[in-house]
This record gives structure tokens, C-alpha cells and sequence, in this order.
């Protein structure tokens, strides 16, 4: 086995495995991405040390510098993954987080050193982000890496996810993830398509539940500045919904090929899936999709044990992507 | 052709608190028009000026974001389910 020097070191390199056993058409092949191998068990590992790696490169961080103070409005994996990085470099993390995150996300975030700023759950990332934005105005000081933003975040997926799933499958021709930040389809989907112009770049959007219901108004929407600076919609082939009913069957389904992960990856296959179903008999294509984290945050939901009714109405209130 | 609208919590107010409504259109354009026609109050919330949708807004014929298919001039099938969703920072169900 390879000696790594850091746990840091660890970030990247993940492994594809074939799930076409799962696919709805046996002329298309599903390959999946697991994310969950890298070291805070998330695809925001690779977002995490771009987006501190960049405030290094600029000066807004200064490594070695005591009593530096972050602060970072996260859902739970990006806060986690900054957790990890700001322990290993001595930084003062503080993550604004809606309260109905899963109590595993808490409680990982408490893990790594993080003190936690909660944000109504019933606003979601939204409130969250418009949090994180206020207290960091108030709070010049410290440094708001603000990954819907800040352009490391796609570039971790230019420099590190694209190059990685074209070395590992040069033969793709659609590309699948869910719609976060963007980060990852805005970082793979350009370094696919300036490569490989004909693959094609689905994105999946998670459903959105209670937080879509607690609008004020239209106005209180939002789209992430990187979607915007990446001219996400010319760079989108295809924006598909998966409800939540889809997305826990999919989760469920994934165990049949040994696959234990989060709820956004089910959500993710059954893009792959409605993806799939659009290949005519004769044609073949290869399908890349990303399993954004495992299963082990999600336990409390009882998602892969209880009535599946249940869970779609507790997964309805809390964040999971 | 006649197909299915259903319209989020943060709408329902301008459309007579209805969240599943019918509606007639051969595009996705012309059943936003004829829904401003029924309901004046929503006008400005589902299309600019120009026509095109409300950035705020996102618009999914059968699960498929129309702003991928052909706009306002996607074309709506006999039986189509229309959803309207706000567009909100990705990480909620």
C-alpha cells in the first residue's frame, strides 16, 4: 500500500465501479464515482482544500498565523470537510448550519473542532447562506470562503473530478450529478466538454420540500453565482427533478450492488436512470454519475429499514443534500 | 391540449390558493399567458418582460427542466404534468 503523508493527501483518486447491473436498458452502462472514499467521506473534500488552498495562494489566509477565523454556511458536508481541513491547518472554523440537518452531520461537525451558528431550519441553505453573509459583514475579519460563489470550488472538480473520471473512462457520453453549489457540474461538465464536446451533462435537482414551501416571495429564490459565472445553462444539457420517494428507492436499490450511500447519490442514480431510458436499442452509451457520500450520515432516517412512507415524510423536513 | 399545472406554496396566493390547477396550451408559453389572463396577480413573477422566465423561476414539464428543452417553446402533450418550483440553493428536499 502507498504511505501518504497527510490525511489531506488522501483527497481525490476515487474509484469507479460498474452499477449497470441496476440499469434500465442493457445497452447503457452505469459507472458511479464514490465519493464517500475520501477522507471526510464526502465529494467536498476535493471543494474543501481547493477553496483553503486558494485563500492561502491569495493571502486571505496566512498558514502558521494564530487565531484566524473561517466562517461558511453548509448543509453539512462542506462544513465537515472544512472542519477536517481547518483542524489539519489550525484554522477556527465556523459553519452556519440549518437545524434539521441530520444529527450525524452535528455531531461530525463537533468532531473536527467546528462551533456551529445555527440557521432556521425552515429556510434551508437559503437561510443559511444569507446568515453566513451577514455575519461575515459584520465580521470583516474573518474569512468567508463562500463556496456558492468562489470559483476554487468548480475548479477543484476541473483540476481533480474531470481529468480523474476521463482518465478512468475515456469511452463517457453523459455525464449525471445532482445540483448543489453546481461545483461539481460546473467544474466536470466544462472540463468534459471542452475534451469530449458531444458527452453530455445532465444535472439532477434534489427536491425541495419545505424550504420551496417557506417563501416569502419568488424574490427569496436563489441560483448559486458559479452557476451564473460558468454559464450554467448553455453548459447544461438536461436538468431532471427526482422526488423523494424516487430518491430513497434508488438508495434502497443501490444496496443490491453492494452500494451503502447518502441520499442525494439515490437521487443521482435515478437521474442516471431517466438518463438511460432516453438511449434508443441501438445505440450504447456510458453513463458517469457520482456517489456524492455513504450511507453512515443517514442511519437516523431509516431509510434503508423503515416504511418507505415514513421516510419520504421525515426526509421532507430535513437537508440531506 | 389539456394538462395538469401544479403550483408551489409561494405562488398560490396570486392564483387563488389553488395548487393543482388545469390548463389548455400547445406550449409552455402559451399556458403561462392564459394562467396571467386568469389570474392577473402573477403576472411579472412568471415571465420578464421579454417573455422569457423568471430567473427566480423554474419550470419542469414531466420532471424535465423546460429551460434544457425548448424554453417557453417547449411543446405540452395531451395529459403533461407542469410543475412550478422557485429556484433555491441547492441542499433541501
Amino acid at each position: 500500500m502507498t504511505r501518504y503523508a497527510s490525511v489531506l493527501d488522501l483527497v481525490g483518486h476515487t474509484p469507479v465501479v460498474d452499477v449497470s447491473a441496476l440499469s434500465p436498458k442493457a445497452n447503457v452502462t452505469i459507472l458511479a464515482k464514490l465519493e464517500g472514499r475520501n477522507p471526510a467521506g464526502s465529494v467536498k473534500d476535493r471543494v474543501a482544500l481547493s477553496l483553503v488552498e486558494a485563500a492561502e495562494r491569495d493571502g486571505r489566509l496566512i498558514p502558521g498565523k494564530p487565531d484566524q477565523i473561517l466562517i461558511e454556511p453548509s448543509s453539512g458536508n462542506t462544513g465537515i470537510a472544512l472542519a477536517l481541513v481547518c483542524r489539519l491547518r489550525d484554522y477556527h472554523l465556523k459553519v452556519v448550519l440549518p437545524t434539521n440537518v441530520s444529527p450525524e452531520r452535528h455531531q461530525l461537525l463537533l468532531a473536527f473542532g467546528a462551533e456551529i451558528i445555527d440557521s432556521p431550519g425552515a429556510e434551508g441553505s437559503n437561510g443559511a447562506v444569507r446568515l453566513a453573509q451577514s455575519l461575515s459583514e459584520e465580521n470583516p475579519e474573518w474569512v468567508f470562503l463562500y463556496q456558492y460563489a468562489n470559483p476554487a470550488n468548480p475548479l477543484a472538480h476541473y483540476t481533480t473530478t474531470g481529468p480523474e473520471i476521463l482518465a478512468d473512462v475515456p469511452e463517457i457520453t453523459h455525464f449525471v450529478a445532482g445540483l448543489g453549489t453546481s461545483g461539481t457540474l460546473m467544474g466536470v461538465g466544462r472540463f468534459l466538454k471542452e475534451r469530449r464536446p458531444d458527452v453530455q451533462i445532465w444535472a439532477v435537482e434534489p427536491p425541495s420540500g419545505e424550504v420551496v414551501d417557506g417563501l416569502r416571495s419568488l424574490e427569496d429564490g436563489y441560483v448559486p453565482p458559479i452557476f451564473t459565472d460558468n454559464d450554467g445553462e448553455h453548459l447544461l444539457d438536461r436538468k431532471v427533478i427526482v422526488r423523494p420517494r424516487e430518491s430513497i428507492e434508488w438508495v434502497r436499490r443501490l444496496t443490491e450492488v453492494g452500494l451503502f450511500v447518502g441520499l442525494s447519490s439515490g437521487a443521482a442514480l435515478a437521474g442516471a436512470a431517466k438518463c438511460a431510458a432516453t438511449i434508443d436499442d441501438e445505440s450504447t452509451a456510458t453513463i458517469v454519475t457520482i456517489i456524492a457520500d455513504d450511507g453512515w450520515k443517514y442511519l437516523s432516517t431509516g431509510a434503508w429499514s423503515d416504511d418507505i412512507d415514513d421516510v419520504v415524510e421525515r426526509a421532507k423536513s430535513i437537508i440531506y443534500f | 391540449m389539456s394538462a395538469v399545472l401544479r403550483i408551489p406554496t409561494v405562488l398560490r396566493p396570486s392564483m387563488g390558493g389553488e395548487s393543482v390547477i388545469a390548463v389548455d396550451g400547445s406550449t409552455v408559453g402559451e399556458v403561462l399567458l392564459q394562467i396571467t389572463t386568469t389570474y392577473p396577480a402573477i403576472k411579472g413573477q412568471l415571465l420578464n418582460a421579454d417573455g422569457t422566465l423568471h430567473r427566480f423561476l423554474n419550470v419542469y414539464v414531466n420532471d424535465d427542466d423546460v429551460r434544457y428543452l425548448g424554453g417557453v417553446e417547449t411543446r405540452i402533450a395531451n395529459n403533461d404534468e407542469i410543475t412550478l418550483l422557485p429556484a433555491v440553493a441547492g441542499g433541501a428536499w
